[in-house]
């Protein structure tokens, strides 16, 4: 009997001292003498009680945490029953299912991007193929590349970047281009503050990106990737860098793919810190070794994109989610999600949430029941103030609007976006002011400065702001700040500058009270502007 | 001054004020750098990064070095160096403290730490300790939100921090970086 010790040991686990548990679970293991294998996996998504032990022997499994070096001998010899040994507190015991699902945290979650996350080692392409990997990529190219934008059509698979495009119609403007050499990215640029989604899956299962666009590679008739990964994700980095060596080894990239006559391979560019480069044009420019400044569209990049060439962008969940459709089947897939969207959306849920972590939910799922539901409402016993969703691009929605399903359209008819899946829950200590202020300070530091609305809106909206935190706001303000918000929203080049007012204008819509309070009354209802105090 | 070329003599080099500093042939770690970059059009982030993993920061001479050996004109050179944050132009501490400021971070409370942080080690965001050790930096998430906030001392990074903890951790850093020989 040789048990499997699995620790998380993503970046989010090793923030947790993942490191140092599994060197006291080696160092116990081999002193205990026991026959165990110490895995170190991705992230299982429950940050919360990071760092997380999971054992599993003959069938069984449990998931202890959080589980700190200094508990690492009490708690092997505990659960191995060894002489002398107590029990492993109840309080260390996340779950005693297999499936996790005891847990009311991933009781409601529906895994398929993440499954494999935080279960297989993600630099070992042996646990990836036996979790079924690649299986998706076979039967993709069994299909005529026609069949398999179809399937992806039919699933119902919508660009998780946040703008909800659907992903077959993509592909197929694309393959349709007579161009015959043709790009294709993944957007790995995660920048929104907030947001760690694209992180969890490279970090803990980098092949399925891999095999996703393999098999759009195949759809779309591409010859060359590129994975553009955040500079801040060295850790991404370094798995998808091993995952690409392992893939390129066995064949599933470079020539003749699987014997079905594809050429493709995968290099992976690293950002240089920059959030603009986000956008799909600006991304293309930073790829091509330009300052990361965005373009007019059209011409889009599924028509001239990479020196001109096509090339098709899809975000990392994207792509993470074509296998499944092809192993699962598309009806299965759209099954999933609502009648306009099919599938699962990750999202990082944090904030002032009880249960933090990413969480991986069918779309069309409430607000409310990923929030209180799987997050376990707000830390402490506060009050429930607000959600931001969607992050600097994002809107902040307040409990009145929680049973607003988590979807393209009902979320945009709330001035909120889909956006990438930064979820991040505020309480009553929060001043939605300044949280605005914070916003616009991030979008102003990281306009590029190459259109005028963009440049100096964010800047004037930034002004007001912080002068409405420091108590010296005017009465004018607020008609000043939607006339600019408006101006920015409608005449700026790029998706940063189109988006940045949103969180200005969802909190003038929701928290009008709060802005006023600070300019009538000089006053922070929150208690958070020091100004005010 | 040290210049023969026939070129360079109709046309001075705007350089040739400073004696050119480029007179020289480039080091070898640094052609060892560029030269698998040659002749590549998507390279010029990348050089760039090789640049500052070698040195730490980016050297004027090593930038200029990198565009005369590539045939970049400078001013892109520079044009890229300076639109990305990544890029710093001046010798980094031995240890560089990153203070996320993501959203969650930021609700958790980062502007504390950051405030601590700058109070203790007496210098502004994105300054160097006058002795050489601590760089103190921002940077915007490090997707380790859901343990926020995190403060990264040379890429490690430090869940659940507070201003406290903060000050802890500088006092820990400096007495093992004294400690060293």
């Amino acid at each position: 009997m040789t048990a499997s010790i699995r620790v998380g040991t993503s970046t989010c686990g090793l923030a947790a001292g993942a490191e140092e548990t599994v060197r006291a679970l080696q160092a116990a293991a081999a002193q205990l003498d026991l026959p165990a294998e110490i895995k170190r996996t991705g992230c299982l998504g429950a940050c919360h009680r990071e760092p997380l032990v999971e054992i599993s022997t003959n069938g069984t499994s449990v998931l202890y945490g959080p589980m700190g070096p200094a508990h690492a001998r009490e708690l092997l010899a505990g659960h191995f029953g060894l002489p002398g040994a107590e029990r492993p507190s109840e309080e260390w015991v996340v779950s005693r299912a297999a499936d996790r699902r005891d847990y009311p945290y991933f009781a409601p979650q529906v895994k398929v991007t993440t499954v494999n996350c935080g279960v297989i080692d993600p630099l070992s392409l042996d646990d990836y193929l036996a979790a079924g990997g690649y299986e998706g990529l076979r039967r993709a190219l069994a299909l005529a590349p026609e069949a398999v934008i179809a399937a992806v059509q039919q699933s119902k698979l919508r660009g998780r970047g946040g703008a909800g495009y659907p992903t077959g119609v993509k592909w197929e403007i694309c393959r349709n281009q007579p161009d015959p050499l043709k790009y294709l990215v993944c957007n790995a640029d995660e920048g929104d503050p907030g947001a760690f989604m694209d992180r969890t899956v490279i970090e803990g299962d980098p092949h399925r990106v891999l095999e996703g666009m393999v098999i759009a590679a195949w759809a779309i008739g591409a010859r060359r990737g590129y994975v553009y990964v955040r500079a801040e994700y060295p850790l991404a980095v370094k798995h998808l860098e091993a995952a690409i060596a392992q893939a390129r080894e066995a064949g599933y990239l470079g020539t003749d793919i699987l014997g079905a006559g594809l050429d493709f391979d995968i290099i992976v560019k690293e950002g240089a810190g920059a959030f603009v480069c986000g956008e799909e044009t600006a991304l293309m420019h930073s790829i091509e070794g330009k300052r990361g400044a965005p373009r007019m569209r059209p011409p889009y990049p599924a028509e001239s994109g990479l020196w001109g060439h096509p090339t098709n962008i899809n975000n990392v969940e994207t792509y993470a989610s074509v296998p499944s459709i092809m192993t699962g089947g598309a009806a299965w897939f759209a099954g999933l999600g609502t009648a306009q969207s099919g599938g699962t959306k990750t999202f990082a849920l944090t904030g002032a949430v009880r249960l933090t972590g990413l969480v991986e939910v069918p779309i069309g799922m409430t607000l409310r029941e990923v929030i209180f539901g799987i997050g376990g409402g707000i830390r402490e016993d506060g009050t429930f103030k607000a959600v931001q969703i969607g992050g600097p691009s994002g809107g902040c929605l307040p409990a009145a609007l929680l049973e607003t399903p988590v979807d393209y359209e009902p979320l945009r008819a709330t001035g909120a976006i889909m956006g990438s899946g930064g979820m991040v829950v505020v309480d009553e200590e929060t001043c939605m002011v300044d949280f605005t202020r914070y916003f616009l300070s991030f979008t102003q530091s990281e306009s590029c400065g190459k259109c005028v609305p963009c440049r100096i809106g964010t800047r004037k909206m930034l002004g007001i702001l912080t002068r409405l935190t420091r108590g010296e706001g005017r009465p004018d303000d607020l008609e000043r700040l939607e006339r600019v918000a408006d101006t920015v929203r409608t005449t700026s080049l790029c998706g940063l500058g189109t988006t940045a007012p949103n969180p200005v204008l969802t909190t003038l819509k929701y928290f009008r009270d709060e802005y006023t309070a600070h300019i009538h009354e000089r006053r922070c209802p929150a208690g958070a502007c020091a100004a005010l105090r | 001054m040290a210049q023969t070329g026939t070129a360079q003599q109709t046309r001075p080099r705007k350089t040739m004020y400073l004696g050119d500093p480029l007179a020289e042939p480039p080091p070898p770690e640094l052609l060892a750098v560029l030269d698998p970059l040659r002749g590549r059009d998507d390279a010029l982030v990348t050089v760039l990064q090789r640049i500052q993993g070698l040195y730490g920061y980016l050297p004027a001479r090593s930038v200029r070095y990198a565009a005369r050996e590539l045939g970049v004109p400078l001013a892109r050179m520079f044009g890229v160096a300076t639109f990305y944050n990544q890029f710093r132009f001046t010798p980094p501490g031995r240890i560089r403290l990153q203070v996320c400021c993501g959203t969650a971070c930021h609700v958790r409370g980062a502007p504390a730490i950051l405030q601590r942080l700058k109070d203790t080690l007496g210098i502004p965001a994105d300054q160097t300790t006058p002795d050489g050790m601590f760089t103190l930096q921002t940077v915007f998430c490090v997707g380790g939100c859901s343990l926020a906030p995190v403060v990264l001392s040379n890429g490690q990074a430090h869940g659940r921090m507070t201003a406290v903890g903060a000050e802890w951790l500088v006092r820990d850093l400096r007495a093992a970086e004294e400690g060293k020989p």
